[in-house]
């Protein structure tokens, strides 16, 4: 076994790279519950990569087979079922670690320097996986699929002079049709896995690179024993890799539980008009994304001019990529930073929630005020960052990790 | 391998041209890409502009004509019926088309090119029913309107122009497609009518 391992080594880096990555691999000790979001979005990627291989061995990718097809192994592939719930929670659940993940990050500052490509990286993943997971929703071929996928390709039709030419570019028809299924099945199967499996890799290469953050917020790094090993870190592996297994338990109880006793999440992950065909000719009595993409869709409805509001939907993302260059700020964790750093926090999230809830609901004159206050408060948190981070009012940092 | 000294200008040069024309090759192959996402040929065939034979619309005649997979109307309207739409302006959501319903060209009370011809895509703007044509008895959906058109799915009511009235679940006017006259009794429908 030793001759084995000595053989493959010299040709190439096995246990260098264990060792770099895994049981040498220094990590703060005082990890909490919010740390156990990253390796389960991991988990829940294998589940999608797994569960999507299985399913594209029984699925049919064109406008006539299609809704046939998802009934197919609902009803008559042996399991089928259980593959295609897997998939299909497992993309809101992907949701539930990534919006978590991305919490985490935000009270404790993990964007901040050095760690800003560490971040884009995380947020080119939360890009591609919204493109992923709206593609992947046109597949089944029903209502939903259909008018959902009218709905988002349309809002390309506000951009001026090439909207139009570029919408019809996207449906490779004049409306959304077989074409436009088989491309989008294309991208969702092969294209965007690869780069979604891409951007992960160069995540945690950097995550590792620069060290992982931690909810202090400063760095293990800067207090190192005799041998060069942080004081205050322990090797991933036995520690963390045990921890994370509880989390994963933790998880996979609700998982589980979504999956055998309400595999639609209650219509929010499977929408109701989703189990009738998709038919061009009849729009469903109301038209909501799927919980995930609700916070967004809800700052695309409450401006009233489409264009501007297409345009708010794209800043409400893209502003998430520069966070690191607008925290000015050289505290990281909202341990150690001013109340109103921390009511800022509390209040983005409050309104991305609200946001949340009204994207699913149908829009009303009060609901429409409400979504352009929430609207309002989300883009101020970012606006307010920028102008108190400059000289906040930070409490002194502790030398080495607390509890 | 010759000692001669580096030339770093040279090397620069044949650096910058190679990669000048290997990106241009890059741009080229990228073209059947990119162009392949564009309607095949087949689609582009389903999608083809419609002609419309209008010499035999009796007045008051309403003919359909399939246009991408949607119902086309053209109606003759007779000189009553126009006369009629000038005066409903207050019992509509949008009398003057202010929504982009329709291409520029027919913004105007009777929203088509010619006052007696009426073309329209045949959808309920509510919920995509095709309404039914009440020529002479729309009278009992709207007092003092006599022709119209009336969804059956969820009553939405809209005038000869496709003008939707007040208070009917629709909110929009119904579609008018681009179209244009290639001579007094052919119209083409798909095509925008030049400027």
């Amino acid at each position: 076994m030793k001759a084995l391992i000595s053989w493959i080594d010299d040709r190439i880096p096995m246990t260098k790279t264990w060792e770099k990555h895994i049981s040498k691999y220094p990590a703060p000790k005082n990890f909490n519950f919010w740390y156990f979001f990253g390796s389960l979005a991991m988990l829940v990627l294998v589940n999608q990569l797994l569960t999507g291989i299985w399913l594209t061995m029984h699925y049919n990718p064109t406008a006539e087979g299609a809704f046939a097809s998802v009934e197919y192994i609902m009803r008559d592939v042996p399991w089928g079922w259980l593959l295609r719930y897997m998939h299909s929670t497992g993309a809101s659940a992907f949701f539930v670690v990534v919006y978590l993940h991305m919490y985490r990050g935000l009270i404790y500052g993990s964007y901040q320097k050095p760690r800003e490509l560490l971040w884009l990286f995380g947020m080119l993943i939360f890009l591609v996986l919204m493109a992923e997971a709206f593609m992947g929703y046109i597949l089944p071929w029903g209502q939903m699929s259909y008018w959902g996928a009218q709905v988002i390709i349309s809002l390309f039709g506000a951009i001026p002079v090439i909207g139009d030419d570029l919408t019809l570019w996207i449906r490779g028809d004049y409306v959304v049709s077989g074409a436009t299924l088989n491309r989008f099945f294309a991208l969702h199967v092969v294209a965007l896995p690869l780069v979604l499996v891409m951007l992960v890799f160069l995540h945690i290469i950097a995550l590792h690179e620069v060290g992982s953050n931690n909810p202090d917020g400063i760095e293990i790094k800067k207090n190192k024993d005799a041998n060069g090993w942080p004081k205050d870190g322990i090797p991933f592996h036995p520690y963390y890799s045990v921890k994370d297994i509880v989390g994963v338990v933790g998880f996979l109880f609700f998982f589980c539980f979504v999956i055998f006793f309400m595999p639609d999440g209650g219509g929010y992950f499977l929408e109701k008009p989703n189990f009738e065909i998709a038919n061009p000719l009849k729009t469903p009595e109301h038209i909501a994304p799927v919980w995930y993409f609700t916070p967004f869709y809800a700052i695309l409805r409450a401006i009233p001019d489409k264009l501007g509001g297409v345009i708010m939907m794209g800043l409400s993302i893209l502003v998430l990529f520069i966070l690191p260059w607008l925290d000015r700020c050289k505290v990281k964790s909202w341990r150690y930073r001013s109340m109103l750093h921390r009511l800022n926090i509390a209040q983005f999230i409050v309104c991305f929630i609200i946001l949340g809830v009204l994207g699913v609901l149908p829009p009303t004159e009060g609901r429409t005020l409400l979504a352009q206050i929430t609207t309002f408060g989300y883009f101020a948190f970012f606006v307010l960052l920028w102008f108190y981070s400059k000289n906040e009012a930070t409490k002194p940092l502790p030398e080495r990790l607390t509890k | 391998m010759s000692n001669a000294p580096v030339d770093a200008g040279r090397r620069r040069f044949l650096t910058w041209t190679t990669s000048v024309v290997g990106g241009v090759g890059a741009a080229f192959a990228a073209v059947p890409f990119i162009s392949s996402w564009t309607p095949s040929a087949k689609a582009r065939a389903a999608g083809a502009p419609v002609e419309v034979d209008i010499s035999k619309v009796e007045p008051g005649q309403l003919i359909r004509v399939e246009w991408r997979g949607k119902p086309v109307w053209v109606v003759n309207r007779p000189q009553a019926v126009l006369d009629n739409l000038e005066q409903i302006g207050d019992k509509l959501a949008d009398p003057d088309s202010s929504e982009p319903q329709q291409p520029p060209y027919t913004v105007n009370t009777h929203r088509s090119i010619k006052p007696q011809l009426f073309v329209g895509v045949g959808l309920c703007t509510h919920l995509g029913c095709s309404p039914t044509y009440l020529p002479g008895s729309f009278a009992e959906q709207v007092q003092g309107v006599e022709y119209g058109f009336f969804c059956p799915c969820h009553g939405s009511k809209f005038d000869m122009a496709g003008r939707v009235f007040s208070g009917v679940p629709a909110q929009l006017n119904l579609a008018v497609p681009p179209h244009q006259y290639l001579d007094d009794s052919t119209i083409l429908v798909g095509v925008d009518q030049e400027a």
